[in-house]
């Protein structure tokens, strides 16, 4: 156990240091890739709590990246070319603030629909909701539509500057820990206690007296509101935003990472982000048929590594 | 309303819908019998309009080239379903959805290397080139009522199949008790395996007969799969009937509301919002439709009477 800790905080740190180090040693491009992989993982770790913790897959959890995207893209949008006073700001607080707002109000109102449905139906009816975001920014000319929305400012915040790459990380990074964090203490409390009974017999905890519907719908919003935030980040980040990002092959890759690394684990959706990041960096390079090896490599991991890579961590590390 | 329009537009929903049953019964066959959720279902579509056309620049002939890629495709259904479907049977739908999407990935990117990033254009036959006039006034492409022709026909055998043969009698039995066929003496294996490749044949011929109109295009399959997830949904999963009915339903829906609900809107609302919300709906309006169904009717609108 020791030792897995020690695995852990390796992982962690490395993370957090190494691409600050290689991006001072003249290699900015390790610093956005770790970046965007930041903002990855906290999507996959929001996701991993209602799909691992709580046993609800979700199809459909890129069109809570893309609506925290478009919270700062529309209104540096209205910012800069009028119209929609309402909302049009540079305002980080607000923008980031409109994200989570936003995404959880659709959680709130989607999750009150697609919790009263099982199983596939709710992988379905999640997805179907997603594909209903991404033909609403689609047919949205204004937002650009097919071809997407160009955030031309970044969002501004005291004391800290987004445009600065070296910052932006920072924050991402510290960000994902807190989200880790959070996910991890919401796992050990009482209510993530429940849920994991839910996950395990949901007919055994409504007998023990649980409304297990408001247990489940509270999750599926704090998940919403958790890739709201990487939504906001992302649009920071890559200062574009398209419906492509809300596809369900997206929503596909988010599921990927929490399996790849482990559900239900603290460290799986980091794990996942890792190694997905990785695959598509190295891969992509090397051939413009990368999603070959890729697939091959999903198929493989579903069919043979139980657990996710995390569950290989313990393994290495036990060893005596 | 323009009547001749109109008419051209109710023959397009049908159409469309048409090769939705085609896509969507091989996935509700799969689903129903086997519990298995294949998003690579709509590769298969895009396979056999990639086969399909080269077979149409080798033979010099679209029909012949139909006629050969449909088993073709039949025996890519039967190999996928014997590598990457089997081993995932008695795992949960959460794992069916990540591998068939690793499978979307990896055929996806093979047709990518075989036939290159841009799409292929068939040519048709002279004898459906043309244009056929059903009544007075009403011009329509022969050759897109030669899909609901050919949709149709394969309709009627798909159903002639199920019902009236001693195979489809077991494939029924399969659906409502896979434990009970198996201690019957029946191998469950083989005959999943051909409802895969009936499936895949199925899904292969929608995409053969569109490819001629729109091109066979990498991506295509994942355009269709949603929609006929969409289908199999609202018809009730293992249901012909409820895939059918609903894949008309859906391509009716689909191709109206795309054609008229701008002006249906502008009865009620300024030109300009309803030129832009009209797009909008119309695209939103299938899953609108499923997600209400899922809410109100989750068995769907004719679920199979034994299950």
């Amino acid at each position: 156990m020791q030792k897995k800790v020690f695995v852990q905080g390796l992982i962690l740190a490395a993370v957090l240091i190494l691409p600050l180090l290689l991006n001072y040693m003249g290699h900015p491009f390790y610093l956005d890739l770790a970046t965007r992989l930041c903002i990855l993982a906290i999507a996959a770790v929001g996701l991993n709590l209602i799909l691992g913790y709580g046993g609800m897959i979700s199809f459909g959890h890129a069109a809570y990246l893309g609506l925290g995207a478009y919270a700062v893209g529309i209104p540096a949008h209205h910012w800069l070319y009028g119209g929609m006073d309402v909302i049009a700001t540079t305002n980080g607080f607000v923008q980031f603030g409109l994200a989570l707002l936003v995404s959880g109000i659709f959680a709130l109102l989607t999750g009150l629909i697609c919790l009263k449905v099982k199983g596939v139906y709710f992988i379905m009816i999640t997805m179907a909701f997603a594909q209903m975001v991404y033909y609403l920014f689609i047919s949205i000319a204004e937002y650009g539509g097919d071809d997407g929305l160009v955030i031309d400012t970044r969002s501004e915040f005291p004391l800290v500057n987004f445009d600065n790459s070296t910052q932006l990380f920072t924050i991402c990074a510290v960000s994902l820990f807190f989200v880790m964090w959070l996910v991890w203490r919401i796992s050990k409390s009482q209510f993530g206690m429940v849920l994991a009974g839910i996950k395990g017999n949901e007919q055994r905890m409504i007998a023990m007296g649980y409304n297990t519907f408001v247990y489940k719908l509270a999750a599926y919003v704090i998940s919403g509101m958790i890739c709201g935030f990487s939504g906001a980040l992302l649009g920071n980040f890559t200062t574009f935003i398209s419906p492509e990002m809300i596809d369900w092959a997206r929503s596909g890759e988010l599921m990927f990472m929490v399996i790849l690394g482990g559900v239900a684990t603290t460290f799986g959706p980091i794990l996942g982000a890792i190694t997905f990041i990785i695959l598509e960096e190295v891969l992509s390079t090397i051939t413009i048929y990368w999603h070959l090896p890729f697939g091959l490599l999903l198929i493989g991991v579903v069919m043979f590594v139980k657990g996710g890579l995390s569950a290989l961590i313990p393994k290495v590390g036990d060893k005596e | 309303m323009d009547y001749t329009l109109f008419v051209i537009q109710l023959l397009n929903g049908l159409q469309l819908g048409i090769l939705l049953f085609l896509v969507a019964s091989g996935l509700t066959l799969v689903f129903g019998i086997l519990d298995f959720v294949n998003l690579a279902h709509g590769s298969v579509y895009m396979l056999g309009a990639f086969i399909c056309a080269s077979l149409t620049f080798a033979l010099g002939n679209f029909v012949y080239a139909l006629l050969i890629s449909l088993p073709i495709v039949a025996v890519i259904g039967y190999g996928f379903e014997r590598l990457i479907a089997r081993p995932l049977y008695e795992r949960d739908h959460l794992d069916h959805v990540l591998g068939t999407f690793g499978a979307i990935l990896v055929i996806d990117t093979l047709a990518h290397m075989i036939w290159g990033p841009a799409g292929i254009a068939i040519p048709l036959p002279a004898a459906l080139d043309g244009q056929t006039q059903l009544a007075p006034g009403i011009v329509v492409p022969t050759f897109r009522l030669a899909i609901i022709t050919a949709g149709l026909i394969a309709a009627v055998g798909l159903y002639w199949l199920v019902n009236h043969t001693r195979t489809g009698m077991l494939i029924r039995a399969g659906a409502s008790n896979r434990t009970m066929v198996t201690a019957l003496g029946v191998d469950i294996q083989a005959l999943f395996s051909f409802v895969f490749a009936i499936g895949a044949a199925l899904a292969g011929l929608a995409g053969m007969l569109i490819a001629p109109i729109t091109e066979a295009s990498l991506g295509m399959g994942n355009n269709i799969i949603i929609t006929a997830f969409v289908v199999i949904i609202v018809g009730g999963i293992g249901s012909m009937k409820g895939a059918f009915l609903a894949a008309l339903l859906i391509g009716m829906i689909d191709t109206l509301g795309r054609a008229f609900l701008d002006d249906i809107f502008k009865v009620f609302m300024s030109t300009s919002a309803a030129e832009n919300s009209a797009p909008a709906i119309s695209s939103m309006s299938i899953y609108l439709i499923m997600a209400l169904i899922l809410f109100f009717r989750p068995q769907g609108l004719f679920p199979p009477k034994l299950r």
